[in-house]
C-alpha cells in the first residue's frame, strides 16, 4: 500500500470567496499579517502498490479536480508504519 | 410526446419539473439516477437539488451516475436535455456544456424572484420566446456563479449561446451575467433560475418559465 496526496486548488485567476471570507476573518479575531488565504482541498488515498502514476493523474483530473477551475497536484508520500518501519517512495 | 426527468439521491425539483412538463402538454417519465435507460423519452430534464449532497462538488458525482452516460450520449445524438440549477452543474460537469459553476462571489445562498433577459430564440428550449424579453423566475443557488475562460466566453456570445442574462443585479457574481447558455447546435440547455417554479402565478412569481417546455414541445413535434 502506498499512500497519494492530491492538493487540489482554485486557479490563481478564479476568484476565491471563501478563501477572502477566511482572510478578512482573520482581524476581526486579532491576527494581523496575513494578506491573502486560498482554500482548496486535500485528499489522502491509500492506494494499492500497482496503481501508477498515470491512472492517479486520470483520477485526480477526472474526479478529484475540475480542470475549467482547479490546479491539482498528485504525490505519494511516505507512510510510517505502527512497528516504525517506514513504507512508500517519496 | 415524452420527457424524462432524472431523480438523483439528493434531487428536490424533479416533481416541479415534471409538473411543468405535463402542464405544458407532454407525459413526464421518471428516470431513476442508477439505471442506465431513458425508456424511450424525447428530451430530458435533468432537475435542481443537491444531488449526492453536493459532495467533491456541485454535480461532480451525479455526473457519473449510470443514466448519465445515456444522456451524454443521447445529446450528442441531438436530443434536447434541459439543466436547471444542480443539473445545469451536472451538464457542465459532464462536458455537455462549457465552464463551470462555482461559489456565488458574496458567498450568500442567493434566493429570490430573478429577472433574466432572454438572448437566444433559436434553441430547441427557447423559441416561444421574443428576443430581448424579460422573464421572472426564481433563482436558489449557493454555486451558480458562471465562470468560464475568456476564449470561451467570446465564443458563447459569438455564437449566441448565452440564452439568458441576469438583468439588474448580478447577485452571484456570474461571468458577463450568464445565467444560462446552449450547446453548440441549440439542443442543450442549462441555466441557474428555475423556469419549472415558474408556470403558473398560484405557485411561483410569474408563468414566464412555461415557455420553455411549450418550446420544447415546438421542437419536437416539428422534428
Amino acid at each position: 500500500m502506498a499512500r497519494v496526496v492530491v492538493d487540489v486548488m482554485p486557479k490563481q485567476e478564479i476568484l476565491d470567496p471563501q478563501g477572502q471570507a477566511v482572510a478578512g476573518a482573520l482581524p476581526r479575531l486579532g491576527f494581523e499579517g496575513v494578506t491573502s488565504v486560498r482554500q482548496g482541498k486535500h485528499f489522502e488515498l491509500e492506494v494499492d502498490d500497482d496503481v501508477d502514476d498515470e491512472t492517479l493523474e486520470r483520477i485526480a483530473e477526472t474526479l478529484l479536480a475540475n480542470p475549467v477551475t482547479e490546479d491539482w497536484t498528485v504525490r505519494r508520500v511516505t507512510v510510517e508504519s505502527a512497528d516504525g518501519s517506514v513504507a512508500g517512495a517519496v | 410526446m415524452r420527457v424524462g426527468v432524472i431523480t438523483f439521491p439528493g434531487t428536490l425539483d424533479d416533481v416541479d419539473a415534471a409538473r411543468a412538463v405535463t402542464t405544458a402538454g407532454a407525459e413526464a417519465v421518471p428516470l431513476w439516477h442508477g439505471d442506465a435507460d431513458l425508456r424511450g423519452v424525447d428530451a430530458v430534464i435533468v432537475p435542481g437539488g443537491f444531488s449526492y449532497g453536493d459532495y467533491l462538488r456541485c454535480g461532480a458525482i451525479a455526473r457519473f451516475a449510470p443514466v448519465m452516460g445515456e444522456v451524454v450520449t443521447a445529446a450528442r445524438g441531438g436530443m434536447p436535455v434541459l439543466g436547471i440549477c444542480n443539473g445545469f452543474q451536472i451538464l457542465c460537469e459532464a462536458g455537455l456544456l462549457p465552464g463551470a459553476l462555482v461559489r456565488n462571489s458574496g458567498l450568500h445562498f442567493v434566493c429570490r424572484d430573478q429577472w433574466l433577459r432572454v438572448e437566444n430564440t433559436t434553441s430547441a428550449w427557447t423559441t416561444r420566446y421574443d428576443r430581448g424579453a424579460e422573464i421572472l423566475v426564481p433563482l436558489k443557488s449557493g454555486e451558480g456563479r458562471y465562470v468560464a475562460d475568456e476564449a470561451t466566453l467570446d465564443r458563447l456570445e459569438g455564437e449566441g449561446r448565452v440564452a439568458f442574462r441576469y438583468v439588474g443585479e448580478n447577485r452571484n457574481g456570474a461571468l458577463r451575467d450568464i445565467a444560462g447558455i446552449t450547446d453548440e447546435r441549440g439542443r442543450v440547455l442549462g441555466l441557474m433560475p428555475h423556469p419549472e417554479h415558474a408556470i403558473d402565478a398560484l405557485t411561483g412569481p410569474s408563468d414566464d418559465g412555461l415557455g420553455m417546455f411549450l418550446s420544447l414541445l415546438d421542437t419536437v413535434v416539428t422534428a
